[in-house]
């Protein structure tokens, strides 16, 4: 793997976000911290997983990058501007694109390109142009036939895609992922995840997917695991999968794959390798191992 | 019931009057609509009639599928039909018992038929040939002027297109609500108006919280891709005016430059 370090797109410092609830006269009834002192420093160009449990503060982080939170302590950096300065929001929202968890609730158009090109529109592009980023963008995402579709006849991982498309059309630096596979069905979690390695791979767009399910951390360049609203484990995938007990103690299930392993391991198969990731790599393991015996 | 009308769908086919600009279409409802007001005079109705059996024809929309549309209103043109028949002052035609018909009953009952029916059918014509989104942009634009007043055009008809994306949504979550609280022994059918009006409270309360979980969310998706209200914002699909748009507006005034004159000058 080579070594994707050039600048930091993404760059908190000791980020601290309170949620402040109040009662009926404005007074604070109770304050609950949702961020508490997180350093985090994305590289342009990175796959970065973010996992946690509910209520570990990884959807406020991520709303934080895309400035539709502000810290409460501390400053978060995108691309070098300051999320806190107001005339920059605009700048920032175009090159730190979101995606939500619900496909239906974040499509604004009625015809598949009217929603992708949405985004350019606000941001005042030409006509010209804004087609030319629809069409540019529905290509990379697969959508192109569907264009001239209604969102609702698509599939879930389809209406994905066509978020994704819209966010894309805006030519963003970086792509925040806010678990968009919590609602989909198998095939359309699929889909949009080989959506997101694709675009990181071929187009170069940075990556941050938060998710709950270990299946799709596996292909990322680094994994993020929060607590609370701290960041508690970082490393590639498999520095954090050989790290079983720690994941399980913060209530996290390891791929089925590495749960094998890390089994069969107890149990007396020692010469297995920490941190399997996939399928393939315990069966090639496993016939190494039992081609010398 | 909410299947049946026609009023305020899309009919999807090829036709001038679909390329039309919705400027033009907007514009020559509200013209049709008043010639229909300007005169009681039949001669004014044959033109309008002619009129609108011309664009009909024009439109590609099969004249059946209009009328069944006009099912769910029958029943409101029944009640002015009947109240004009029967309480309008004049000489008698028929007399039985209590209920007396007169001449002029008789003649405004005919005409209020025929202007609610051609209200009807001219305003299902436009939205029959207008997708709802070119309906808001062509009210965006229509209406442009009224920013002056510091009305806020942009933003209503962005709400409008909004509305008009989630209706089938919405439907689809009442339904679903509906059937959930039926497993649980709702029951939506039986009993009488009052009775099946209180079976729909625990319908509408989740049904509001989630539109507005749904407003809330969709926000958020809005402002994460820059949406900032309309200042400074381009479009995708900007209107602008084809030789035969002119040529339609030209075709408006005519008309009703000649219903005017008719109802002025035409012995009958």
């Amino acid at each position: 793997m080579y070594i994707k370090r050039v600048m930091a797109i993404v760059e908190t410092k000791d980020l601290s976000f309170d949620y402040i609830r109040r009662d009926d006269e404005g007074n604070v009834s109770s304050v609950n911290r949702a961020l508490n002192d997180v350093d985090l420093s994305v590289e342009k160009g990175e796959f970065i997983a973010i996992l946690g449990g509910n209520g570990s503060g990884k959807s406020t982080l991520a709303k934080h990058i895309n400035a539709i939170l502000y810290p409460t302590e501390g400053y978060v950096l995108v691309d070098g501007e300051n999320t806190s300065d107001e005339t920059k929001t605009l700048s920032i929202r175009q090159k730190a694109g979101m995606i939500f968890q619900n496909p239906d609730n974040q499509i604004i158009g009625s015809i598949v390109e009217e929603d992708v090109g949405f985004g350019p529109e606000n941001i005042g592009m030409p006509t010209k142009e804004i087609w030319e980023r629809v069409e540019e963008a529905l290509k990379i995402l697969g959508m192109w036939e569907y264009r001239k579709h209604s969102p609702m006849r698509l599939s879930g991982g389809q209406k994905q895609r066509v978020a994704i498309a819209g966010v894309v059309a805006m030519h963003p630096k970086c792509i925040i992922m806010d678990e968009p596979t919590a609602m989909l069905d198998p095939v359309g979690r699929k889909d949009v995840i080989r959506a997101a390695r694709a675009l990181n791979d071929v187009e170069q767009v940075t990556v941050i997917l938060i998710t709950h399910y270990m299946e799709e951390v596996v292909y990322a360049d680094r994994v993020f695991v929060m607590e609370h609203g701290n960041i508690r484990m970082t490393g590639t995938p498999r520095e954090i999968f050989s790290r079983v007990e720690e994941l399980e103690e913060l209530r996290l299930n390891v791929p089925q794959a590495t749960r094998l392993a890390y089994e069969l391991k107890k149990r007396g198969l020692s010469e297995l390798p920490d941190g399997i990731l996939t399928e393939k790599e315990l069966v090639a393991e496993l016939c190494r191992l039992y081609s010398t015996i | 019931m909410l299947r049946e009308l026609t009023l305020g769908q899309y009919y999807q086919t090829e036709s001038r009057l679909h390329r039309l600009d919705p400027r033009v279409k907007l514009f020559g409802t509200i013209i049709f609509l008043i010639s229909l007001f300007i005169s009681q005079k039949p001669s004014c109705y044959v033109v309008a009639t002619v009129f609108l059996i011309c664009l009909i024809r024009l439109s590609n929309v099969p004249f059946g599928y209009m009328v069944r549309g006009m099912k769910a209103i029958v029943f409101i043109m029944m009640i002015t039909v009947v109240f004009n028949l029967l309480f309008t002052p004049g000489e008698t035609l028929v007399k039985l018992g209590v209920i007396t018909i007169t001449i002029q009953g008789l003649k405004n009952a005919i005409y209020t038929a025929i202007r609610l029916t051609y209200l009807i059918l001219g305003s299902t014509l436009m939205t029959l040939t207008t997708t709802p989104n070119d309906l808001t942009d062509g009210l965006e634009r229509g209406l442009g002027f009224l920013k002056i007043f510091k009305l806020p055009v942009h933003e209503t008809a962005t709400m409008m297109s909004i509305a008009l994306r989630f209706i089938p949504i919405l439907l689809e979550e009442t339904d679903k609500i509906m059937k959930a609280q039926q497993a649980r022994g709702a029951d939506f059918e039986s009993g009488g108006i009052i009775k099946r009006a209180r079976a729909m409270v625990p319908l509408l309360v989740p049904l509001f919280v989630s539109a507005f979980r749904r407003a809330n969310d969709l926000a958020l998706a809005m402002e994460a891709r820059c949406y900032n209200g309309g200042e400074g914002r381009t479009k995708m699909k900007p209107l602008v005016y084809k030789a035969w748009d002119k040529r339609a507006y030209v075709i408006l005034i005519g008309y009703l430059v000649l219903v005017v004159l008719l109802g002025i000058f035409s012995p009958v």
